[in-house]
């Protein structure tokens, strides 16, 4: 059933990954992008390789699921291969016509592809081992001192959690009015990019209709279970840093270290 | 103390044009004054644009009079220093469960209410906990609601409110988006609650059917109330209702129209029960 899909591509499963505090995972997929850009030598990389591959083992998410990430940039890698290959100076290895693939140019379409792959693979850990909800908590909770400058960083990630919980709801709505309008001769399936385009109009107009007058319902149920924004609310489940967590933190600094001192090499 | 009191309460929509000028005034609510008890389980009756729902969201403060004055447990609703207070003390469903829950797992919905009031970490657990218990859906405190029935997902959107712990829940059509056996499962969760937390129910309705187990029934026509009184007293007056285009529950209606042959039935049967017992009597005394 649409209504069972699952949003991001969180893997349940019961691991230490899985149960950190969302804050320490976003700060170390942070820490790990950071470590990557620390510089462009075999031994950096091969020190950020080796701990995402005892961070993968430790979450006991499939690999095949790492994998998937990288689908989604396999255009963006060849892409940016290509142009590293072809638009570096340096000394000509083999000449194609006007252009030439050069030494220098090879060397940095390898790092490239290193350097890519380890961030997707890395960033999509933490929605692996994170439900969209707690990530939501952690930016929350995390991002809080920039309330001080006045970034509403309640009210965004209110909005954030609501719009995941209405995903499932106006997909389904979508289905259902696209039946209807099937079932009055409505062709979404066929024509050309433009004819199926100009076909989605008269889907969109009553999606977003039924989508204001949702919000506006939504809008009047939680004014009248007093809702009120930030001010005075407490946390059902509030984020409480535990002792693992603090390890984790530890882990994180001693890891920085380790590519710091890989960087003199 | 009354729970709720409204005195000649009157509301008015004001449709403007697009340079916002008035373009028509409609009166929704007229003239009402009620006083509910507390501890009572009232319903209101009537049809579409009856101003039934209209007067709902006064009781909660989402609708503020046009001229008269609401109190809920003794508070006016049009002050802004008890605002709070009052959503607090009349809590209100409305009739889409989807678009009145909020989190992604139940039990975090159902602490919603208590969060926003305050409420500390360790009492939110123990309120959610009852709450779900006193509405019989404990057990799904950790399901999606995306994937509860209509009628349980109604139920979840009562416990939210119970976990504010309200004197009196408002209900406005929760059943009117629900199958059969939806409504039923609603309508008894509200008795219960009723009969064992002592909460006062508003009940908004336009099904005859889950009416007859209220201790008192208003119909509203035109925004103003026309009739008030207890099930039997409302339902005996059948004409009455026909005017009003309001059905009567069929077994009443059977008795009424067996009455009217010249069997001589008592007025305001409710049940099934009733009419068989009513239909025995006369059948003694007919041999």
């Amino acid at each position: 059933m649409i209504r069972d899909i699952t949003l991001g591509q969180y893997y349940q499963t019961n691991s230490v990954l899985h149960r950190l505090d969302p804050r320490v995972k976003l700060v170390g997929t942070m820490v790990y992008i950071v470590s990557l850009f620390m510089g462009t030598t075999i031994p950096v990389y091969l020190g950020a390789a080796i701990f995402l591959g005892i961070l993968i083992a430790i979450s006991k998410v499939p690999v095949k699921f790492m994998m998937r990430g990288l689908k989604s940039i396999l255009y963006i890698l060849i892409f940016s291969v290509v142009f590293h290959l072809f638009l570096t100076p340096g000394t000509p290895v083999i000449t194609i016509g006007k252009f030439a693939i050069t030494q220098e140019g090879a060397q940095l379409a390898a790092f490239m592809i290193v350097r890519l792959m380890l961030l997707i693979i890395g960033s999509s850990l933490l929605t692996l081992t994170t439900t969209p909800n707690s990530l939501t908590d952690g930016l929350e909770k995390g991002l809080h001192v920039l309330t001080y400058v006045k970034v509403p960083v309640h009210s965004i990630a209110m909005m954030m959690s609501i719009a995941l919980r209405f995903i499932p709801i106006l997909i389904e709505e979508t289905d259902k009015i696209m039946k209807a309008q099937m079932a009055r001769g409505a062709d979404f399936d066929h024509g050309n990019l433009i004819k199926r385009a100009k076909a989605m109009v008269p889907l969109l107009v009553p999606l977003f209709i039924s989508a204001f007058r949702r919000a506006n319902d939504l809008a009047m149920a939680m004014e009248a279970r007093c809702y009120h924004g930030a001010k005075g609310r407490t946390r059902m489940k509030p984020l409480r840093y535990k002792k693992k967590d603090f390890l984790a933190y530890l882990v994180l600094i001693a890891y920085f270290a380790c590519i710091l001192f890989l960087r003199r090499f | 103390m009354k729970i709720i009191k409204t005195d000649n309460l009157s509301f008015d929509y004001i449709r403007r044009d697009e340079e916002g000028n008035v373009d028509g005034i409609v009166n929704a609510v007229r003239d009402v004054s009620v006083e509910v008890e507390p501890g009572s389980f009232v319903a209101v009756l009537g049809h579409n644009g009856s101003g039934k729902s209209t007067f709902a969201k006064h009781l909660n403060s989402l609708l503020l009079p046009t001229e008269g004055t609401v109190w809920v447990d003794g508070m006016d609703t049009t002050d802004d220093e008890h605002l709070w207070d009052v959503r607090k003390t009349a809590g209100m469903v409305f009739q889409n469960p989807d678009n009145q829950i909020i989190a992604t797992v139940v039990e975090e919905d159902v602490g919603f209410g208590p969060e926003n009031i305050g409420v500390p970490t360790k009492e939110i657990w123990e309120r959610v906990e009852k709450a779900l218990k006193s509405v019989g859906m404990y057990e799904f405190r950790s399901a999606s609601p995306n994937k509860l029935s209509g009628g349980q997902k109604q139920r979840v959107a009562i416990a939210g409110i119970m976990a504010m712990k309200p004197k009196c829940i408002v209900l406005d059509e929760p059943t009117a988006m629900l199958d059969p056996n939806g409504r039923k499962e609603v309508i008894s969760a509200l008795h219960e609650l009723n009969e064992q937390e002592d909460v006062t129910v508003i009940l908004i309705t336009h099904y005859m059917d889950e009416v007859v187990g209220a201790d008192r029934v208003i119909v509203m026509d035109g925004g103003s109330v026309v009739m008030d009184g207890t099930p039997r007293e409302i339902f005996s007056r059948v004409e009455e209702l026909k005017e009003l285009r309001l059905d009567v529950p069929q077994v009443t209606e059977v008795a009424w129209n067996l009455r009217n042959l010249g069997y001589d039935l008592p007025l305001g049967i409710l049940t099934q029960e009733e009419f068989i017992a009513a239909i025995k009597e006369q059948m003694g005394l007919c041999h």
